[in-house]
């Protein structure tokens, strides 16, 4: 216990060796005094935290709805644009048709039910290819990002890949698979990884180093480490890569669908777009068009614009 | 003592552990032939022991508590610990994805040995022993500067170590909220018993909360002064009695400083 108020120090040697210099104890504090200083210190506490602190302000609701359906927006405009162009007559109806005349020829297929199939059939694959691609991107990424060899090797390969449209794949993948589903996967996998890899590897280059440090101190270790450190604080690049990987699925699957067409195939956006162009169908070739570009829009809008606002704004950096 | 070198030793060789820290002829070069930046550095902490060490830029003193942390290896000397110690660095390092509580129990999980639920009720035990109980849910950029490092202590707590380094942790905060991170620590060391190694800038700082004080100097860094602090009843960074005591560091700090000019 220090023993007297003076003096105020003892200075002592040159190192901090111990050399028998007068008991350290803790401070002769009684639990009564410890937990009255508590009260009083959280009071302190609590005030400065209430003026360092202000409230988030929730956005109204309608701000929200507003902010969704503002896009309809542009959209309407450029019916009416187009609509006012068919009415000129400015071009034949088999090089620009009309909108109604658009409409008529989806109608025409959604009523002889091989629309509906079709979009259904192309977002599943779409949608498996993906799947397929985040679970073979992952490990790939995952080791690249971790193991620098591995990176220097492998790395240009990967940035080279990501480069080359995989509609390039598209004959090579008939004549290993012929007209199958594996030619379609082979060719949506080949667009997405790459983009996957890339995101998650660029989302792991962009980690502070002090997650990286705090990790190591509460003893994050192994498979842990991944999970619980790097993964999460890589998760803002990753899910660039995901959206990117979709968008290189969804247009590498359309590439695929319209050139590998066959009845053993089925159905898909990609083969009804064939089929307006083998009639001559320039309605159908458009509505196919604005079908792909809605199912692109749609996901964007209900399955990543959500998860990425959501992360933004859960981690301070968009309000 | 004898010089010895080699690897760190985790454990005390003997069974008996007289000191929480021993650090004997530690001295560490980041490249052969390179600069020595810890010279030579020796000290004991005994358990429950608060040290403040002091220094300028360049003194080594984050070298030295990565080493201690097992972040890094001293070239040569030894170490020896009685139990892994915690760090707090001068920024919270809160995981933004998480929330303050999540952060929290991520310390636990990776601990083991609680169930969910155990983690949860324990999180909110340390939020509030840190008064921040309120906090549970808010993510770490709702926070101030001063609630994140509280935080972080929390967090540190949750390890349920009994030794605390921590690097500068009140340098970036203002003198308010600094003020009362020193009277929350005290109570938190007062209440918990922990071993604190606490390496600031700051004179005062180290003389308010520390039970000795320790002065490096820079380039190489060693121990060149320690104070054994004797100020009885409730410190504060003004009390006149702590004002004394850090003006005289200061001066030897001073010299220090001035030797580099030449």
């Amino acid at each position: 216990m220090p023993s007297s108020s003076l003096p105020t120090s003892n200075e002592l040697d040159a190192t901090g060796r111990d050399l028998g210099q007068p008991e350290v104890t803790q401070p002769d504090v009684t639990p009564a005094e410890i937990a009255q200083q508590g009260r009083r210190l959280s009071e302190l506490n609590a005030g400065l935290d209430a003026l360092e602190t202000t409230d988030v302000m929730r956005r109204p609701i309608t701000a929200g709805v507003v902010r969704a359906l503002s896009p309809l927006l542009a959209i309407a405009v450029v019916v009416l644009i187009w609509q006012f162009l068919t009415w000129l007559r400015w071009q034949p109806e088999w090089i620009l048709p009309s909108p109604q005349g658009v409409w008529n020829a989806l109608w025409g297929q959604y009523e002889q039910g091989l629309l509906v199939e079709s979009v259904i059939n192309s977002i599943r694959r779409a949608a498996q290819g993906f799947v397929i691609s985040i679970i073979v991107a992952t490990p790939i990424g995952l080791a690249l990002g971790l193991v620098k060899p591995l990176r220097a090797i492998f790395g240009p390969i990967l940035v080279g890949l990501q480069q080359l449209p995989s509609v390039a794949w598209v004959p090579a993948a008939i004549i290993w698979f012929g007209l199958s589903d594996a030619t379609i996967y082979a060719v949506v996998l080949l667009g997405a990884i790459p983009s996957i890899t890339n995101g998650l590897l660029a989302g792991m280059d962009q980690i502070p180093p002090i997650y990286l440090r705090a990790g190591d101190v509460l003893g994050a270790r192994g498979l842990n480490r991944i999970t619980r450190i790097v993964l999460p604080a890589a998760w803002p690049g990753y899910l660039a890569g995901l959206e990117q990987g979709w968008a290189f699925a969804w247009r590498s699957l359309m590439a695929a669908e319209l050139i590998a067409v066959s009845p053993a195939l089925g159905l898909g956006i990609g083969q009804m777009l064939d089929i307006g162009r083998q009639l001559g169908d320039m309605a159908l070739v458009i509505g196919s068009i604005l079908v792909i570009l809605f199912v692109g829009v749609l996901v964007e809008r209900v399955v990543f614009n959500p998860i990425r606002t959501r992360t933004l704004r859960n981690r301070g950096l968009m309000r | 003592m004898t010089v010895t070198t080699g690897p760190v030793a985790d454990s005390p060789a003997e069974g008996r552990q007289e000191y929480a820290v021993t650090i004997d002829h530690v001295s560490k070069r980041y490249v052969q032939d390179g600069p020595i930046v810890l010279e030579d550095l020796c000290l004991d902490v005994r358990p429950g022991e608060f040290v403040s060490i002091v220094g300028a830029s360049g003194c080594g003193k984050s070298t030295l508590l990565n080493i201690l942390a097992g972040l890094d290896k001293p070239t040569t000397g030894t170490i020896a610990t009685s139990d892994r110690p915690t760090l707090i660095f001068q920024e919270p390092a809160l995981m933004p994805w998480l929330t303050a509580g999540r952060n929290v129990e991520l310390a636990l999980y990776l601990r083991g040995g609680m169930t969910r639920a155990q983690r949860k009720a324990r999180a909110q035990e340390l939020l509030a022993m840190v008064n921040l109980d309120r906090s549970y849910n808010q993510r770490p950029h709702e926070l101030s500067g001063g609630m994140r490092q509280r935080v972080a202590i929390a967090r540190a707590l949750a390890q349920g170590r009994s030794i605390l380094l921590m690097d500068e942790p009140f340098a970036a905060l203002d003198a308010i909220t600094r003020d009362l991170l020193h009277d929350e620590l005290t109570l938190i060391w007062e209440e918990t018993g922990l071993t604190v190694l606490f390496v600031t800038h700051n004179v005062r700082e180290a003389v308010r909360l520390g039970q000795r004080v320790l002065l490096m100097s820079s380039r190489p860094g060693r121990f060149i002064r320690q104070w054994d602090v004797r100020i009885d009843g409730t410190r504060r960074i003004d009390s006149p009695a702590v004002a004394d005591l850090a003006s005289q560091i200061t001066d030897d700090l001073r010299e220090e400083i001035r030797r580099h000019a030449k």
